[in-house]
């Protein structure tokens, strides 16, 4: 017999790479149809104003102009783009049209799809197309939006689109006689997931059968793909959403844009295939954009630090419309703001407010990263002016072990509540001041050495992950003896085909060249399915495949104890090549059906798995440059159990750096009039090579999460959340003798600067 | 127009618009798929080839430029079977997540050390620094760089 296997936990090299080091992936663009439609999309210039008229006469003229869709060749009802999460009937009023019809609201916004025989004619017709548009007054930020004297929906009368409310114990009671309260403002500027690959479609229509295939489909297939049969009108198994080569997702791609209602209604409208491809200036105005979020809060504590309470107000700046997740990121600013901290009374609200820019949706560690800078740096300024350690300040507050399963603060509405899964708070936090060296680098805080300012800092961080409700599996002994594994879930760049094929392989106990292949997201392949989002493939993907695994083997030893003639719980499969009956007589599992053998396994939760740590950074400031260099980062994670430590720590450290860059260098701006700023990527700036070279991971799994049948917890967004606040305290600490506010990110180093010049200032002001 | 030359030690003759950019020519014209466009104004370095031995940012070249030119593609730099040293250490490093940036990163890496078999890290660095990866934070690939310095010093893989 041989010994189980245990692939789980093994840093097994992908099985992807193998096509993608080759230049043999298979992203939507690389796809070619004969006879196909290039569409190119116009995209409002105006962010705020009223369509007067579109005409396209001269872009018909064109050669090689197929026709041109406005709002006019949807016959008289737009579809709109629907919440996915929350749907409430609060955000309802507030949904994107899938292409504008009566008002603009914001700079991208699509306007009309030109169909034609190569992209750059397309291009050629977006020039001639004669866009007339009655201007309106913009509204650029929460702040005009709060006025509500220019309305995006003057029907609604407001711009605030809803308050979630966080609410935990009694705040205004404690708040009355705390013996220290502090209120601050923290604000955190508007950036973007930005995936490598730009979105892309192709559509074709199949008229005889009544059939639609949509190549470049990603994250949520089977949600959009119930979504566009109700658009169109078509049934659900009408449509097949492909999943290909997907070239990174991290929250924003593949939720259901307007372009995934246009390009497939263009292929139904023209009996064509149609392909788009979106540029990057596209991307960055269309794309979701994320982050944009301020707070004003006040805590309340002991003098020796036990926190008593946390209240006030947040504010998000949701841009244009509410779509698929916009909610998302705000609801979790006002839940996640207490972190992995007992704060027994909380009372925040968040307020939703529009305004004329790109509509926001999720970017992982929605919320999450935002809160965290506005609670870490809060702390360490409480810490300073109570006089206290700030690791001995976290340590106090920490959730403890015993305190599990925890709960934290209810939102309304739409009602939720969440508690932690379990977990030892203390001791990743000790792990991490170890592994930075604080001890011997503690002597380097604030001093200036060879021009430049050193700075330490520490903050911990919690992750939720395995969003429910479901997720399906089903695997496939193939006549020939092997397996292959179809799931639900998507793939987005993450290495889910190789942690998968380990998870199927420890389940069939076989090894992993036995499983055929790891087939995902499609809606082909399993009868329903949610996808990736939430951090909760591992989770709930991995804990189907062990449910389908279970499953397949039933139905083999169903099917092999007829050819054996006995009952199914007589036979015994041994190495996954053969079942034996109880007399040792044996039949090989290769050949035992002509067709296969197919079974599927589905895995419900309602809980979530909470990854949890800390990270601490060491930083060097150029004062007269603004300039921070990163000289040491650690990030300290437990994630319950590592399914592979090889990509596991590729996606910590991948979102470290994505953190960063939101921490010291990406802005999508905009000017007083709403007009977009940044579209291009000189001017949307992003980590490269030579920005933070020094970043180390630990990862652990100590505490296994009770919930799921593999202990695993969701963990590809850890490394994002933690780190605008723990390199915004370093570069606060490094200049903690100049006495400089930092309260806002992003840390460019004219925002470094200016911080420095402020305070300098101000001393001599005094 | 027409215009000719050689892509991975083949012949190409294309008949194609003056303003074709030499990406689109080798993906939608000769079906190289697999040199990909990430932003179509040269600074996420994703479409690099290599044009006459220099790494080359494919979407800002016209594909008229190449007449007469030896262009090789990551598709030209793969065995049919297998891993060169190369990319074999990509994948032990897990210096890449979707596979979106890796052909540039390939190509760049592959031109640098072909150069340069003996760089630094801080060579490395700078040179990768012109091509944009969103999902491993960089230091993965640069680990697998310097791993592969190895195999050019015996020069075992020039294109």
């Amino acid at each position: 017999m041989r010994t189980v296997n245990s692939f789980i936990g093994s840093p097994i090299e992908r099985l992807e790479d193998l096509r993608f080091l080759r230049g043999r992936g298979e992203y939507v663009d690389d796809l070619s149809r004969a006879d196909v439609l290039h569409a190119v999309i116009l995209r409002s210039s105006v962010a705020h104003g009223r369509i007067r008229s579109i005409d396209t006469s001269r872009a018909l003229a064109l050669h090689g102009v197929h026709s041109v869709i406005t709002a006019r060749d949807l016959g008289g009802r737009i579809p709109n783009v629907p919440m996915r999460l929350q749907p409430l009937p609060d955000f309802e009023p507030f949904a994107q049209p899938v292409i504008a019809h009566s008002k603009v609201r914001y700079v991208g916004e699509a306007l009309a799809v030109v169909l034609a025989q190569t992209p750059a004619i397309a291009e050629d017709a977006l020039e001639v197309i004669e866009v007339d548009i009655e201007q309106l007054a913009p509204v650029p930020d929460r702040h005009v939006s709060a006025q509500d004297k220019s309305l995006l929906f003057e029907e609604k009368g407001t711009n605030l689109a809803i308050k979630f409310h966080a609410v935990r114990g009694d705040a205004a009671a404690v708040f009355k006689n705390a013996p220290y309260v502090r209120r601050e403002s923290f604000r955190v500027q508007r950036h973007m997931a930005m995936p490598m690959e730009t979105r892309g479609l192709l559509a074709e229509w199949d008229a005889a059968r009544g059939r639609l295939t949509v190549n470049g489909g990603a994250k949520v297939l089977f949600f959009n793909r119930r979504t566009l049969a109700r658009q169109l009108g078509l049934a659900e198994d009408a449509i097949d959403l492909v999943e290909n080569d997907v070239g990174g997702g991290f929250g924003a791609r593949g939720e259901f844009y307007p372009e995934d209602f246009l390009i497939p209604f263009a292929a139904r409208h023209t009996g064509r295939a149609v392909k788009w491809t979106e540029d990057r200036r596209e991307q960055l105005m269309t794309l979701n954009h994320a982050r944009e979020a301020e707070c004003d809060v006040e805590i309340a504590c002991t003098r020796d630090g036990t926190i008593l309470g946390l209240r006030g107000h947040a504010y998000v700046d949701v841009g244009a419309y509410m779509r698929t997740n916009g909610a998302v990121g705000a609801r979790n600013v006002a839940q996640f703001m207490s972190g992995p901290y007992r704060i027994p009374n909380i009372d925040i609200d968040v307020a939703l407010q529009l305004t004329n820019k790109t509509p926001v949706g999720t970017y992982r560690g929605p919320g999450r990263f935002e809160t965290d800078f506005f609670r870490e740096r809060f702390f360490d300024i409480v810490a300073e002016d109570l006089r206290l350690d700030r690791i001995e300040f976290r340590r106090r507050n920490l959730v403890s072990k015993a305190e599990m399963p925890y709960s934290i603060a209810t939102i309304t509405p739409f009602e939720s509540k969440d508690e932690f899964d379990s977990g030892d708070y203390q001791a990743t936090l000790d792990r991490c001041v170890h592994e930075i060296g604080w001890a011997d680098k503690t002597k380097l805080r604030g001093k200036l050495i060879d021009g430049r300012y050193h700075g330490l800092a520490i903050g911990c961080f919690i992750e939720g992950g395995a969003a429910g409700p479901k997720e399906s599996a089903r695997i496939v002994l193939e006549p020939e003896g092997d397996y292959s594994v179809f799931v639900g879930s998507s793939a987005v760049g993450q290495g889910l085909e190789t942690a998968f094929a380990q998870i199927a392989a420890d389940a069939l106990e076989v090894p992993m060249e036995r499983i055929r292949g790891v087939f995902h997201g499609s809606t082909s392949h399993v009868s329903d399915g949610y996808g990736a989002y939430h951090s909760r493939s591992i989770v709930m993907g991995g804990s189907a495949i062990l449910a389908a695994a279970k499953e397949v083997q039933d139905a083999i030893r169903a099917q092999a104890a007829k050819r054996l003639g006995c009952t199914p719980s007589e036979v015994t499969i041994v190495e996954g090549t053969k079942a034996i009956g109880p007399n040792g007589k044996s039949i090989s599992l290769a050949g035992l059906t002509n067709e296969g053998i197919s079974a599927e396994g589905a895995f419900l939760n309602k809980r979530h798995t909470y990854t949890y740590g800390a990270h601490a950074a060491h930083v060097a400031v150029d004062p007269k440059l603004g300039h921070v260099e990163l000289i040491d980062y650690v990030v300290v994670e437990d994630c319950g159990r590592i399914i592979n430590p090889l990509t596991l720590r590729g996606q910590v450290i991948g979102s470290v750096v994505q953190g960063l860059g939101g921490a010291f260098m990406e802005h999508l701006m905009y000017d007083e009039h709403g007009q977009f700023l940044t579209g291009s990527l000189a001017d949307y700036l992003v980590p490269t090579a030579s920005d933070f070279p020094n970043i180390r991971a630990v990862m652990l799994e100590e505490h296994p999460s009770p919930i799921n049948p593999l202990g695993a917890k969701g963990a590809g967004e850890g490394g994002i959340i933690a780190a605008g606040g723990v390199v915004a305290n370093a570069v606060a600490d490094a200049l903690r003798t100049l006495g400089v506010e930092l309260r806002d990110l992003p840390l460019t180093p004219s925002h470094v600067w200016q911080l420095v010049d402020d305070a300098r200032r101000r001393a001599t002001a005094e | 127009m027409p215009v000719r030359f050689e892509v991975n030690g083949k012949a190409v003759a294309v008949e194609v618009e003056p303003r074709l950019t030499l990406a689109d020519c080798l993906r939608h014209h000769l079906r190289l798929t697999g040199t990909h466009v990430g932003c179509e104004h040269g600074v996420c370095g994703a479409c690099t080839v290599i044009v006459d031995g220099a790494a080359v940012r494919s979407c800002l070249m016209l594909a008229v430029q190449a007449e007469g030119a030896k262009v090789v593609t990551v598709e030209g730099l793969s065995h049919d079977e297998g891993l060169t040293p190369l990319q074999a250490s990509f994948r032990k490093h897990h210096a890449l997540q979707c596979g979106f940036c890796t052909p540039g990163m390939i190509t760049t890496a592959h031109a640098l050390l072909s150069e340069e078999p003996d760089c630094d890290a801080d060579r490395v660095r700078e040179v990768l620094s012109g091509n944009l990866c969103r999902c491993t934070g960089y230091i993965s690939i640069v680990d697998a760089v310097l791993e592969a310095r190895a195999a050019y010093k015996r020069g075992g893989e020039r294109a």
